[in-house]
């Protein structure tokens, strides 16, 4: 199957009924994805599927072949972190940082279809994403400060 | 998990064939039950056929008949689609519930109905809408009443080789609105205790009521309309007493279970009360004050 991985297309011979998540992490190393439950409930596994955030552990690879797949290793640029990757460092976002990179792609994924969201919209917009540490009132520190920073680069 | 061979074809027709093949077939969208089920043995699958590359399947248009609801569509594009948020209120409140914004953005409607749990939060509102359930199979294409379609928990009339295709909902008059609330412990991500959609239409300047539609969730083996509770609103004028006893009647039918979710008891009253709030949502949005 063709899988497009960060912008990078790959031509892998996997059983097909295997999950996105085993795909990236075993097949192309990019583990920066992670397995929490492996049944849809935490978004650890987050992914953007064609920009939209969805859950790698309960998509099997061959539903996302010939599709854009993000996965966090694809956000920076040229070395630079995102936006949103670089306001959870600066916030300390996270305890143990596990639930981090499907955090910061939901984010990804909630500010491009809302740029200024409200407090609500910022938990409504995340809430397929579980932090055991209970950094939540960080995290959502950090998404208004990438928001606030992006309406900044526009204006 | 089990091994199973994957397809997925891009046209209606191809799709129909590769069901006919040999072995267990399962058409899936999201796959947002389907996967977790074939992972813990629930369901066994030889062959399972993705959904999501069908044009058909996709669709989400007025058409003359209604609003075409493509099988394979959404609950995310559905929630936002600004069509839906106008009419069919209560189907952007539901389809706004199902899990959280990842697997709304992965689970189909046509899932959510297919997988038939009575739980089912979108499925409520569909019966209140009356949608029409078009069926795909072998011997061509039929349309049952999506009230015909629930057999028991995660039973359809679906037979071997068929798909749904699609969900048509009639466009609703002026002067109507619906509204689904659930109740579930927790703010997010659970599945509802009680569930109730409503739809009414409202005669504005004598505030009778014309037609009124109430449906339940997981409080018997398959989604059911409360038809007492319709036949207590309709031809009456609408008033907050007869919301309360709409509410009642409401509970008749109600055939709920105890379990760890809650007891039956509870999911009675939960009927009594979802009932009563989603009426006043829908003369909310219907811009009539009591
Ligand atoms: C973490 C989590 C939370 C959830 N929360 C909720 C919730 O709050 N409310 C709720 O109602 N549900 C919830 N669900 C269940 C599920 O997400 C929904 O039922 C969803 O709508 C299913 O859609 P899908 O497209 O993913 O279905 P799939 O898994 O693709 O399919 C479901 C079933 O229907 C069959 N099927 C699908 N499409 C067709 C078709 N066109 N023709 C014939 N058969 C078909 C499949 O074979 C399968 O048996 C949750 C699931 C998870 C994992
Ligand atoms: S690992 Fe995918 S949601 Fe938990
Ligand atoms: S920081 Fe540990 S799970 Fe969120």
């Amino acid at each position: 199957m063709d899988l497009t991985v960060n912008g990078e297309r790959h031509n892998l011979q996997v059983d097909r009924e295997r999950s996105l998540l085993s795909v990236l992490r075993n097949e192309l190393e990019l583990t920066g994805t992670k397995y929490g439950c492996g049944e849809g409930n935490c978004g650890a596994c987050t992914v953007l599927i064609d920009g939209e955030p969805s859950q790698s552990c309960i998509t099997s690879a061959s539903a996302a072949a010939g599709r854009e797949v993000t996965t966090i290793e694809g956000l920076e640029r040229d070395g630079e972190l995102h936006p949103v990757q670089q306001a959870f460092a600066e916030h300390s976002a996270f305890q143990c940082g596990y639930c981090t990179p499907g955090f910061i792609i939901s984010t990804v994924g909630l500010l491009s279809r809302k740029p200024d969201p409200t407090d609500a919209e910022i938990r409504s917009g995340l809430n397929g994403n579980i932090c055991r540490c209970g950094a939540y009132t960080r995290i959502i520190r950090a998404v208004k400060s990438a928001a606030a920073g992006a309406e900044g680069n526009a204006k | 998990m089990p091994s199973f061979d994957y397809a997925a074809p891009t046209s209606l027709a191809e799709a129909v064939k590769l069901m006919g093949s040999s072995g267990t077939v399962r058409a899936f969208a999201g796959g947002t039950d389907l996967i977790d089920q074939l992972k813990t043995n629930r369901r066994n699958a030889d062959l399972v056929i993705d959904l999501k590359r069908i044009p058909e399947l996709q669709k989400l248009e007025m058409g003359s008949d209604g609003l075409h609801i493509g099988a394979a569509r959404s609950c995310s594009d559905v929630h936002h689609d600004a069509t839906v948020n106008r009419l069919y209120g209560g189907l952007a409140d539901a389809t706004g519930l199902v899990g959280s914004v990842q697997i709304q953005n992965r689970a189909a409607v046509g899932g959510n109905v297919c997988n038939a749990a009575p739980s089912g939060d979108t499925t409520p509102n569909l019966l209140t809408h009356e949608a029409v359930a078009v069926i795909t199979g072998p011997s061509g294409t039929r349309k049952i009443e999506l009230a015909d379609f629930f057999v028991g928990p995660g039973q359809t009339v679906l037979q071997s080789g068929e798909i749904l295709q699609e969900l048509i909902l009639p466009k609703p008059p002026e002067s109507s609105a619906s509204a689904y609330l659930r109740f579930i412990p927790r703010n997010e991500m659970d599945i509802a205790v009680a569930g109730v959609s409503s739809f009414i239409h409202v005669d504005p300047a004598t505030k009778t009521v014309r037609k009124a539609r109430i449906a339940l969730a997981s409080v018997a083996p398959t989604p059911v309309r409360a038809r007492g509770a319709e036949s207590v609103l309709e031809g009456k004028v609408i008033t907050e007493a007869l919301i309360a006893s709409a509410g009642d009647a409401a509970v008749e039918s109600a055939t709920p279970i105890t379990d760890v979710r809650g007891s039956a008891e509870y999911r009675r009253e939960l009927v009594r009360v979802l009932t009563r709030r989603t009426l006043s949502i829908c003369l909310e949005r219907i811009g009539i004050s009591l």
